[in-house]
């Protein structure tokens, strides 16, 4: 018994002893390559904007490995990234952060999909001092918890339909408007709502339905039955894919009029695809799109971009494939200007970042959260059967005029 | 608090007939389910993924041009050979076992079809659109949408022909055999194992007609199955098991309910309200069982 005790400790310290040499010939810069970790949702309920960040990630690691990778201290090296798949599981995530950096030895972080898991890695990447540029977390809680080491190219989820409560205003001919609006109960949407809250307050507008819809709710009729009762000027909806495709749904089978209707998620949704013309006239929140007119030397603009994804992946790219592409552009920059791969002059260099991408200007607020970018608003337009996202606001990237009021059903064809 | 839907009593016409509407598709899934706790002892955890998987055979449907709406004469033709085989796979295992290890292996069975589904259709949301328009009542103030009468209109003539068949039929009189007492009936000559297979497939196969009316009424996605698993639960405990009748009453009733609770408690209630509603029926029916026990003595 003794001997088989003995025999199990020495076993399990060679094992021990292998792991440890393993993890330390993982190390930050291996040779001419400077690994990055992520954990990404490639199954599970995320997966599908889970592929559509790791595409993003890897075009612009090629992208810019073949246009002369990175230039530290007079030498050039090449990005690669390690990845996990958390499973869309915040727990796994948080477990693979862990792994990442202690057994991968990995030094810099790429962020997951969606708000919750980047909760879930943040306090991981914290603890470890490891800078992680993230492109997929826009919840206003992420900026607040005085996080050093995070850093997010997009803006900030109450910064989403903000525009668009301004907008109605400026129909309304300056005078305050009335708001129906509901949310799904989850952290990005209710951050949506916050600030939808402080426009209102800002411009003296009254909020008179203020629904909170649970996750596992996918009928919205008794939302939208008070709302036809109230007659509001703006309905405000935020629920994620599910979220936008139900109120499309039910607004066009209950023949909800409203002068105006802004959403989030048009685009993850395909709206203008599934609901073809009954989602005509939405207006929808967007980080990016192809034809706003920043420019960067690597990807050009953002046509450019949309045509060589495109011709890479075989799809055009969600607004989470463009940010996604957009942190790897700001971790180089970051490496150049640092020069060095010590983590914290490498923060440093994050935090002082302030630079141009074919995804919109990025500069970080002392939250992390780029300040330098607004959103945009598209509304979906239709021409016969087919429609399309028309970017309408801000007016210098608008392509068209925004459309105000939407139509009465009743004069709809 | 609100109290818009007392300063215009029409929304209560709204609410009463959303409510009952979706209250009798949900009656659907649960009838299945007492059928399947009822014959077998199973509580299918995998109830709302069928569903789901239902709603799939539809939508694939709607993809390749056919209208959504004769899914809910495919999808459970298709569905009711998935419920046979599972039962043949995973069920027949556990069909005399306790209702712990049912519950696990069918909590296994959902975890695998969410994943294939997933694997399979994406992690998109979906919908099949049936263009069946709107029924406008009381000078526009009530809107009903045609999908939703449509829903509850096959859901009823599902539910008449299965208590037909289960009065009229061999199988079903098999069935209700195996249900009152299964030992006995095997005695008798029914061959139990049959009956399971086919019990489970047919639960399987309104699943399926649930499904593709869900495809045209809401919306789809391979993580959605719990919340139909969990009311379709909640109907069953309300009206006890095979008592279809009182399926269909406590089906439309917590559809009123909810429609009611969201509109007087607010949205964020809602579903809040139903589990209260449950936990107050619970505590009643212990209280009344107690009763009986004292009387026993």
């Amino acid at each position: 018994m003794n001997k088989l005790v003995k025999l199990f400790t020495i076993f399990i310290s060679a094992i021990t002893l292998t792991l440890a040499s393993i993890s330390s010939s993982f190390a930050k810069v291996e040779g001419e390559y400077i690994v990055l970790g992520s954990a990404i949702s490639l199954t599970g309920k995320y997966s599908s904007n889970g592929v559509h960040t790791q595409n993003g990630y890897n075009m612009a690691v090629e992208r810019i490995n073949k246009m002369g990778g990175v230039n530290v201290g007079g030498k050039s090296y090449k990005f690669e990234i390690i990845y996990y798949d958390d499973e869309s599981n915040p727990k796994r995530a948080a477990q693979l952060a862990e792994r990442l950096i202690k057994q991968d030895g990995v030094h810099y972080m790429l962020g997951p999909y969606s708000s919750g898991l980047t909760k879930a890695i943040a306090p991981v990447t914290e603890k470890y001092k490891i800078p992680m540029v993230e492109a997929n977390g826009a919840s206003r809680s992420l900026f607040t918890k005085g996080y050093k080491y995070l850093f997010a190219v997009l803006s900030p989820a109450n910064q989403y339909l903000e525009v668009a409560i301004d907008l109605a205003v400026e129909k309304n001919g300056g005078k305050p408007v009335r708001i129906a609006q509901a949310f799904e109960q989850d952290a990005f949407s209710q951050d949506v709502r916050l600030g939808i809250l402080d426009a209102a307050k800002r411009t003296g507008s009254k909020i008179i339905i203020d629904d909170k819809l649970p996750k596992e709710l996918n009928d919205m009729a008794a939302t939208l039955a008070k709302v036809k009762a109230t007659k509001p000027d703006v309905l405000v909806v935020s629920g994620h894919t599910k979220g936008a495709l139900t109120a499309i749904r039910q607004i066009s089978e209950m023949k909800v009029d409203v002068p105006m209707l802004a959403m989030t998620h048009c685009d993850a949704a395909k709206l203008s695809k599934q609901h073809g013309k009954n989602s005509e006239y939405a207006l929808c929140a967007s980080q990016w799109h192809k034809n706003l007119s920043y420019k960067d030397k690597f990807f050009g603009g953002g046509k450019k971009y949309d045509k060589d994804f495109k011709k890479e992946f075989g799809y055009a790219p969600p607004y989470q494939s463009a940010e996604s592409s957009a942190a790897l552009l700001v971790f180089k920059d970051a490496f150049e200007r640092a020069n060095s791969f010590d983590r914290d002059k490498v923060r440093d260099a994050l935090k002082a970042t302030d630079m141009q991408t074919f995804y919109g200007n990025i500069k970080f607020g002392p939250g992390g959260q780029n300040v330098a970018k607004p959103m945009i608003l598209f509304q979906v337009r239709c021409k016969g059967d087919t429609c399309e996202n028309k970017v309408v606001a801000p007016t210098k990237w608008a392509s068209d005029k925004f459309y105000h009021p939407i139509p009465k059903w009743s004069e709809r064809s | 608090m609100d109290l818009l839907i007392f300063q215009a009593p029409i929304l209560m016409v709204q609410a009463s007939l959303d409510g009952i509407l979706l209250g009798i598709l949900f009656a659907l899934i649960a009838y299945g389910m007492a059928l399947q706790w009822g014959v077998m002892n199973i509580i299918n955890i995998a109830q709302g993924d069928l569903v789901i998987l239902g709603g799939y055979i539809a939508y694939t449907m709607y993809l390749v041009g056919i209208h959504p709406a004769w899914g809910v004469i495919v999808s459970p033709i298709i569905m009711y050979f998935v419920g046979w085989g599972l039962y043949k796979l995973v069920i027949n295992k556990v069909v005399d076992r306790d209702l712990f290890i049912s519950i696990l292996a069918t909590f296994g069975i959902a975890i695998v079809f969410q994943q294939l589904m997933n694997f399979i259709f994406g992690a998109d949301v979906v919908v099949a659109q049936s263009e069946y328009g709107t029924t406008m009542l009381f000078d526009n103030s009530v809107t009903l949408p045609n999908s939703k009468i449509f829903a509850a209109f096959i859901s009823v003539i599902y539910a008449i022909g299965l208590v037909i068949y289960m009065r009229r039929s061999k199988l079903g009189r098999a069935i209700r055999a195996t249900a009152q007492n299964a030992r006995a009936a095997k005695i008798l000559g029914v061959d139990t194992e049959k009956v399971y297979a086919a019990t489970f497939g047919i639960n399987a196969a309104l699943c399926g007609v649930a499904g593709a009316l869900i495809s045209i009424t809401l919306t789809l996605h391979p993580y959605v199955g719990l919340p139909y698993t969990v009311r379709s639960f909640m109907i069953v405990i309300v009206a006890g098991l095979g008592n279809l009748p009182a399926v269909a009453l406590s089906g439309m009733g917590l559809g009123l309910f909810e429609e009611f609770a969201d509109y007087i408690l607010g949205t964020e209630f809602r579903i809040g309200a139903v589990f209260m509603l449950l936990v107050f029926i619970l505590v009643y029916r212990r209280f009344k069982l107690s009763k009986k026990r004292e009387y026993l003595k």
